[in-house]
């Protein structure tokens, strides 16, 4: 709380935007992590979906699940893929963050966002160069 | 005749709880639960099917077989699907109680949640208990090779 120097906020100042009060949800990490939660959360669902249907496949014939699997393969599906592990990856460590918030100590929050943040970008670096020879070398 | 004008930010009643199972915590219970055991589970399926060997470019219906007559990975797969889909639509319900503000519109919405987290729960749990790795007449090279044995 930097802004918070001079007395007592009026009632004025406690409302006003600029100056988010009693949440961790507006502004700054608490919010990003909160906005990119629900983002990551809503493209994963509907990936959900549409992998559950093209799994089901499996019932119907060897050749018709090898189709669609076989366009998880391509190049531009690479990539989506790439995308939906980064969402993944945020979405489940930021999770945690949020039940350690929940659970633990909100205290520190804006720590385990930046936690949260290495955590992926150390993940990342292990999945997306094997992922992607694999995609680009078949 | 003075007025006197409450605190803003003093705490008004709230109307008593109706009694009964109250839903709504054992939904964010649920949420934390299940999204622990998700990560454990998702990041499992994903070093299995896309790290592990030549990756998504290895993945076929004989993979596929080889892992749907596991009893592990049946159990694996059966608890990813109802985990993930009850999590996933109840995320969902959240968004759509923020977001939506027409009663209407709201109820389409969750009702459509709802039907498809259900549809997909029956499917995937019938896709998983009903599977056959060696349906009959399928060319045997697209089939895993355990079935050459029957």
């Amino acid at each position: 709380m930097p802004q918070q120097t001079a007395g007592t906020p009026t009632y004025q100042q406690k409302t006003t935007s600029r100056r988010p009060a009693g949440t961790l949800y507006r502004g700054r990490e608490g919010m990003w992590s909160w906005v990119l939660h629900r983002i990551t959360g809503v493209a994963i669902f509907f990936f959900l979906l549409v992998h559950i249907l093209d799994t089901a496949l499996v019932r119907v014939s060897p050749e018709a699940y090898n189709a669609v699997i076989g366009q998880y393969q391509t190049p531009i599906m690479g990539l989506g893929e790439t995308a939906l592990v980064a969402a993944i990856v945020f979405h489940a460590f930021n999770g945690i963050r949020i039940i350690l918030i929940d659970f633990w100590n909100a205290k520190y929050q804006k720590v385990m966002f930046y936690v949260v943040i290495g955590l992926w970008v150390v993940t990342m670096l292990a999945f997306v160069p094997r992922h992607l020879t694999n995609v680009f070398n078949h | 005749m003075s007025t006197t004008i409450e605190a803003p930010r003093s705490p008004y009643a709230r109307a008593p709880r109706k009694r009964g199972v109250n839903w709504e915590k054992w939904g964010w219970i649920y949420m934390r639960v299940s999204g622990v055991v998700l990560v454990v589970l998702i990041f499992g399926h994903l070093f299995v099917n896309l790290w592990l060997g030549e990756g998504v470019s290895a993945l076929n219906f004989a993979f596929v077989a080889g892992k749907l007559t596991n009893p592990f990975w049946m159990t694996w797969d059966v608890l990813m699907l109802w985990l993930a889909l009850i999590h996933g639509g109840n995320g969902m319900r959240t968004l759509v109680n923020d977001y939506a503000t027409k009663p209407l519109i709201r109820g389409i919405l969750k009702w459509a949640i709802f039907a498809s987290v259900a549809v997909l729960i029956i499917l995937g749990t019938l896709v998983v208990f009903t599977f056959d790795p060696c349906p009959a007449g399928q060319p045997a090279d697209l089939l895993p090779s355990f079935c050459s044995a029957l």
